[in-house]
């Protein structure tokens, strides 16, 4: 068996890498385009070289409703309200979601606080803050954004969105089931599984009805190309159903080996799922603002395929050292390694993008959430890749460092990603500027702040508790009571963070609510054959 | 990239490779296991306390895979057991590995404290045993009454943790079964070497460079 499992191993790694080389090779040979051209796709006549972000650019002068253009306003005309019903829901979720986080951060240092409540108890209310911030939040805001912007880069109005609208209910509906039953003590126990499989099926189909939409709608697309955010958005509505399926089969995966499907799904959920979502709409949004296309339009070919080939197969990276064959860790440790590829390629794009721009960082709030967000995304994953090597490993793995990882993955990018995209995204939605720019600063720095805070305390707090766990002479009481001051401190950071979620709820809910003055939107469907 | 299904396809197919290397190999190597002998399957209530720690969500803060000598002294200086290998898991579906030490490993916890009024006492009021421990009380799994009825177990706790007018705190079923559960967890049987091999030996120091070790 080992020399099949070998020849297997070598062969999976020389076929990614041969593959990257077709491609770069196709690249330079101009076997695929993917130029400056296909990177102004996204821009109509005129609008390259216009910075685009109404909370942000042309306060004073009244002339600059011409954003809200006939032609895009058309297109999001079609799917305006499913994408209202996600946003809507995600935004709840998030503050049901940190919420939940909050009552988990302070339970761990004040044990017997609402203890005779056995909903929350603290391996319930992490598990509830876990899956609502990131089936709920992430998820359905994500899917939200996606339906904006996929029909915008196609030049077409969203497919069926009467179908998207049962799809945004059964997705919500099992979210929220799932929850109550993690709440009542009714879970399937697998971290990140948590749904039992009975709301996992509804949330399945609600998956079905929603990427429906979004599939149909690219293959009616009137632009013969397919911008970047399109690939990463499409493959991920592919993946994340295919993960979610063959994980949550009862009965099919068993002890250890369940481990190593466990951590090929969690990880996935992350690397195929939110990742590509948060890519995807920082692709999008950074050159819009901008008004220019991104730096280097060919690399983000490499990045999407090498993110595929290389994100895939990390999962095993968190049974280091634990009763799984050497060769599957062995593997992911690779992967996890190679991951520098597809993030660097990222990076080039997007930060060199802002970076020769920085005029707009210091103008456009929503910029600055998305690109502080995509520079997380390149943090997060050089820390990922080196906290996957086996000495690291041995010190971060079992504390709360990883979970300050996971939480510069899933906030620091994903979530600041999503909050920079509502603020350039809604005005156009609604035809309507934020009412308060103000507090799109407070937002901004209520979670900057709170997630430095989080962050550097979870981050200083698993080394001390990894080097400690490694070293035979110490203590676990004298472990336990060195952490409590971290713990404070991510409490104390994690309830900025929800501050500030709450003042973004409030302002949404004020712009959603608000009756229009001024800029009208765009009343008309104009049949669109946009260039 | 102009078409939409090889970008479909090319996705999915990806996935298929990286759930053929991490799903689909290591089940087929792992499912050759057969149980150790000395490992006896959970019993009816063992299991039905199993339910338990996993409804609590005791999982996320205490782990079940102790690691190597090779890796770090400190997990069998505490006494948390031998590293463990795919068998020793052979009858544990949801898996409870974990990722999280919070608190302690726990997959030997039934060797290490055997005494079930211990147990019972620890998870009422773990601060009543240790003073400096996080983990939450679990009241809920608990009944104050005025009397004690035949049959009914009751918690002995320190002066400072009984309820007050001379009340007593008995066991409900839930915790009763979880500690069954808890006193079962139980790998101290040595392992097989083709056990051995099935784990990761990536920390596990070979033989030649510890002699070379030796010599040098």
């Amino acid at each position: 068996m080992t020399p099949i499992l070998g020849v297997l191993l070598a062969t999976s790694f020389i076929a990614s890498l041969v593959a990257l080389g077709i491609l770069v090779w196709a690249v330079a040979n101009k076997l695929i385009f993917v130029g400056k051209a296909e990177a102004s796709t996204i821009f109509m006549e005129g609008e390259i070289g216009h910075p685009d972000d109404s909370a942000s650019f042309g306060q004073e002068n009244e002339t600059a409703t011409h954003r809200f253009d006939v032609l895009r306003a058309g297109i999001d005309r079609a799917g305006k309200g499913p994408v209202l019903v996600l946003v809507t829901a995600g935004i709840l979720w998030l503050l049901i979601g940190s919420t939940f986080g909050v009552i988990a951060s302070l339970k761990l240092h004040w044990p017997d606080w609402l203890a005779d409540m056995a909903q929350i108890t603290f391996g319930r209310a992490r598990t509830l803050h876990l899956n609502i911030v990131a089936y709920g939040w992430l998820s359905v805001t994500g899917i939200g954004v996606a339906l904006w912007l996929l029909p915008r880069i196609f030049h077409t109005p969203l497919r069926r969105p009467n179908m998207a609208y049962l799809g945004a209910f059964l997705w919500t509906l099992g979210v929220l089931g799932g929850s109550i039953a993690i709440a009542s003590g009714w879970t399937d126990g697998i971290e990140w599984l948590e749904f039992p499989w009975q709301f996992d099926i509804v949330l399945a189909l609600g998956g079905f009805f929603l990427a429906w939409p979004a599939i149909e709608t690219a293959a009616r697309r009137k632009t013969p190309h397919i911008y970047v955010s399109g690939w990463y958005f499409l493959a991920g509505m592919m993946w994340f159903p295919f993960l979610f399926l063959v994980s949550n089969i009862p009965g099919l995966h068993m002890g250890a080996q369940q481990a190593t499907v466990n951590w090929w799904f969690a990880h996935n959920v992350l690397g195929l799922w939110l990742t590509p979502m948060g890519v995807g709409m920082a692709y999008y949004i950074i050159p819009k603002i901008i008004g220019k296309p991104v730096y280097s339009y060919n690399v983000s070919l490499l990045g999407f395929w090498s993110l595929a080939l290389f994100y895939s197969q990390v999962g095993i990276h968190h049974l280091m050292g634990g009763p799984i064959p050497t060769w599957a860790v062995t593997l992911s440790v690779v992967h996890s390694v190679m991951m520098f590829v597809p993030v660097i390629a990222v990076a080039i794009n997007q930060h060199v993008t802002v970076a020769t721009n920085m005029w707009a960082f210091k103008q456009s709030m929503a910029l600055r959430f998305v690109w502080i967000g995509a520079l997380m995304y390149t943090l997060s994953s050089f820390q990922g890749s080196i906290e996957a090597i086996r000495s690291v490993n041995s010190i971060t793995h079992f504390t709360h460092y990883t979970v300050g990882h996971a939480h510069l993955g899933a906030y620091g990018f994903v979530s600041l990603v999503l909050f920079g995209t509502l603020y350039y995204m809604m005005p156009h939605v609604l035809g309507r500027r934020w009412p308060y720019p103000r507090l799109v600063q407070v937002h901004f720095w209520l979670v900057v702040v709170g997630f430095s805070i989080y962050f550097i305390a979870l981050t200083v707090a698993g080394v001390l508790q990894g080097m400690d766990l490694m070293n035979p002479g110490s203590r676990f009481s004298e472990i336990t009571r060195s952490m409590i001051p971290y713990l404070e401190g991510r409490s104390i950071g994690g309830t900025l963070m929800t501050l500030g979620h709450f003042v973004f709820a409030a302002h949404f809910a004020v712009l959603l609510l608000k009756k229009e003055s001024g800029a009208k939107p765009a009343d008309v469907f104009a049949p669109v054959e946009a260039s | 990239m102009n078409r939409l299904l090889p970008l479909l396809v090319g996705a999915i197919g990806v996935l298929l490779l990286a759930t053929l290397m991490l799903v689909i190999l290591p089940a087929w190597q792992m499912r050759t296991a057969q149980p150790p002998e000395q490992l006896p399957p959970y019993t009816g209530q063992q299991l039905l306390g199993r339910q338990q720690y996993v409804a609590n969500g005791c999982v996320y803060c205490h782990s079940q895979q102790p690691r190597s000598t090779g890796q770090t002294l400190f997990d069998s200086a505490s006494g948390w057991g031998r590293a463990s290998t795919p068998g020793d898991y052979f009858y544990d579906a949801p898996h409870l590995l974990g990722t999280m030490r919070t608190g302690p490993d726990l997959l030997n916890i039934g060797a290490r404290m055997k005494s079930r009024d211990w147990h019972l006492t620890h998870l009422y009021q773990p601060r009543s045993i240790f003073d400096w421990s996080i983990m939450p009380s679990y009241p809920y799994l608990f009944e104050e009454k005025d009397q004690a009825s035949p049959g009914d177990v009751v918690v002995r706790l320190p002066a400072q943790f009984q309820p007050s007018g001379g009340r007593v705190v008995v066991a409900r079923k839930e915790v009763l079964d979880l500690v069954e559960y808890l006193l079962s967890l139980d790998r101290t049987y040595p392992a097989s070497p083709e056990e051995l091999q099935k784990r990761d030996r990536g920390y596990d120091q070979r033989p030649e460079t510890a002699l070379a070790g030796h010599a040098g």
